[in-house]
């Protein structure tokens, strides 16, 4: 049953990387409950537009939770404050009429903003150019039954890609750590036979990336995977922790 | 150096030195119980570390461990602070299955500190150095654990002040060991769940035991029982 609300906005507005930004508040009434967020975001910056002032600039792309662009941070949560979800697939039926939304950038050292609701996530792709592929050498076809990949492995190499780099891991980490999609990018690769053989050198390349572009340490808090809009286990963390160690001692 | 310049080197001596220091915690508190049991049973093994060569290379290579474990704390919280920029988030939520424990690890950490100074004050120094230096401190025999025990017990103040130190290792524990195992790479799927109770039952154990004594001298029986 479609039903309409009215909601106030306070939306972080910043007009570059280097300006100081502030939040500011916004009246958007007669919201369908059945848009989704992005949706309602649209219906503001029409609003914003007819009043000849400044739309807010997000970031967004598939509008299916699978592109892994959109962001923001809604009421204290990256992709709002429904479960398993990207920020295009939370609908306005998660809000009270009336309800005072905040919604914020991601913050992390690593994500400068661009501007009011973008951030910077190169530094992710900067990792996955670390160490994030394999190498093709090509050379005879082997036969495909010669290697026997477990369902167990195929499943936690699945479960790991499913990753879509969104950022929301370490915009949720106290400690702003990218640990969570570092470990699902090393776990999807070194749990399938032609990434094993490049395991040691990628967890150390990705790492030692990770921590050059200056995201912090991981303390096990566990609020990466609860955010995490596909919900990827810290148990690849343990896996990445285990192949950087093992690398490292073997040096 | 591997360990110092890589995150995941410098939280693996995180995790070496916590599993130390909870060895060191169950060994610790084995130990306390005796007292209970037996306090002429406690004063010989007060008499045995006392200061030989052992005890002193096992108390040097301890306080070393909770040097680096202190040092490296602050180490790593001032790079997460770093790392975690310079604007807050305006609202924070809070997520489940995030322990409080895990998020407060450095305040707990604070708290434990400050009452190991007086516990190292309080018994520490009154036997262990007391009996290096030769010089006076306390008002028994450096070895008689089990006198100075009555002694700071029958206040019941410090057994109030201990059993609150004792929540704060207790909450600081029960993330620790789970997340020192995590960090070592001794984890999976199957195991995160196991490796959390396993966690919760050793600090729940360790703590227990400790906890026995102020208790056993706050309801009365230090003197009569």
């Amino acid at each position: 049953m479609e039903k309409s609300i009215n909601v106030t906005l306070k939306v972080w507005r910043q007009a570059g990387p280097k300006v100081k930004g502030a939040f500011e508040t916004y009246k958007l009434n007669n919201v369908s409950t059945d848009s989704s967020f992005l949706e309602m975001m649209d219906q503001l910056n029409e609003q914003l537009i007819s009043e000849r002032k400044e739309p807010v600039v997000f970031d967004h792309d598939c509008r299916e939770g699978i592109c892994g662009m959109c962001s923001m941070f809604i009421n204290g949560h990256p992709h709002g404050p429904d479960g398993e979800i990207t920020t295009c697939q939370l609908h306005m039926r998660m809000f009270k009429d009336g309800e005072t939304i905040t919604v914020e950038p991601w913050r992390s050292a690593a994500f400068p903003v661009i501007k009011d609701l973008m951030v910077d996530r190169g530094a992710y792709d900067k990792i996955i150019q670390a160490g994030g592929y394999v190498n093709v050498n090509t050379g005879g076809v082997p036969d495909a039954n010669a290697i026997p990949i477990s369902k167990i492995d195929a499943d936690e190499a699945m479960d790991a890609a499913s990753c879509i780099g969104c950022g929301a891991c370490a915009a949720a980490c106290k400690n702003g750590s990218a640990m969570l999609f570092v470990a699902a990018k090393v776990s999807q690769l070194a749990l399938l036979p032609q990434g094993r053989v490049e395991g040691a050198a990628r967890a150390k390349a990705m790492v030692a990336k990770m921590d050059e572009l200056g995201f912090g340490n991981c303390t096990n808090t566990g609020a990466c995977e609860a955010e995490c809009p596909k919900n990827v286990s810290i148990s690849h963390i343990a896996r990445l922790n285990r192949e950087f160690i093992c690398a490292k001692l073997s040096d | 150096m591997w360990l110092i310049n890589s995150s995941i080197g410098r939280k693996l001596v995180m995790s070496i030195t916590g599993v130390f220091l909870v060895l060191f915690l169950l060994f610790h508190s084995i130990m306390n119980i005796v007292v209970i049991i037996s306090p002429e049973g406690y004063n010989a093994i007060c008499a045995t570390l006392g200061a030989n060569w052992y005890a002193i290379a096992g108390t040097s290579v301890l306080a070393a461990g909770f040097v680096i474990h202190i040092i490296y704390a602050f180490y790593l919280t001032y790079q997460n602070k770093v790392a975690r920029g310079a604007e807050a988030y305006a609202v924070a939520g809070t997520q489940e299955g995030v322990s409080w424990a895990s998020k407060n690890m450095v305040p707990l950490g604070g708290v434990i500190l400050g009452f190991l100074v007086l516990h190292m004050y309080n018994f520490w120094f009154k036997m262990q150095f007391a009996e290096l230096t030769g010089i006076h401190t306390g008002s028994f025999d450096p070895a008689n654990g089990a006198a100075f025990v009555t002694e700071l017990f029958s206040n019941k103040l410090y057994c109030a002040l201990y059993i609150v130190w004792l929540v704060a290792l207790w909450f600081h524990l029960t993330h620790g060991i789970w997340s020192a195992l995590q960090t070592t790479g001794l984890n999976n799927k199957v195991w995160l769940p196991r490796v959390k109770t396993i966690s919760n039952i050793i600090s729940t154990i360790v703590i227990l035991m400790f906890m026995a004594i102020p208790l056993y001298f706050l309801i009365g029986c230090g003197a009569s029982c």
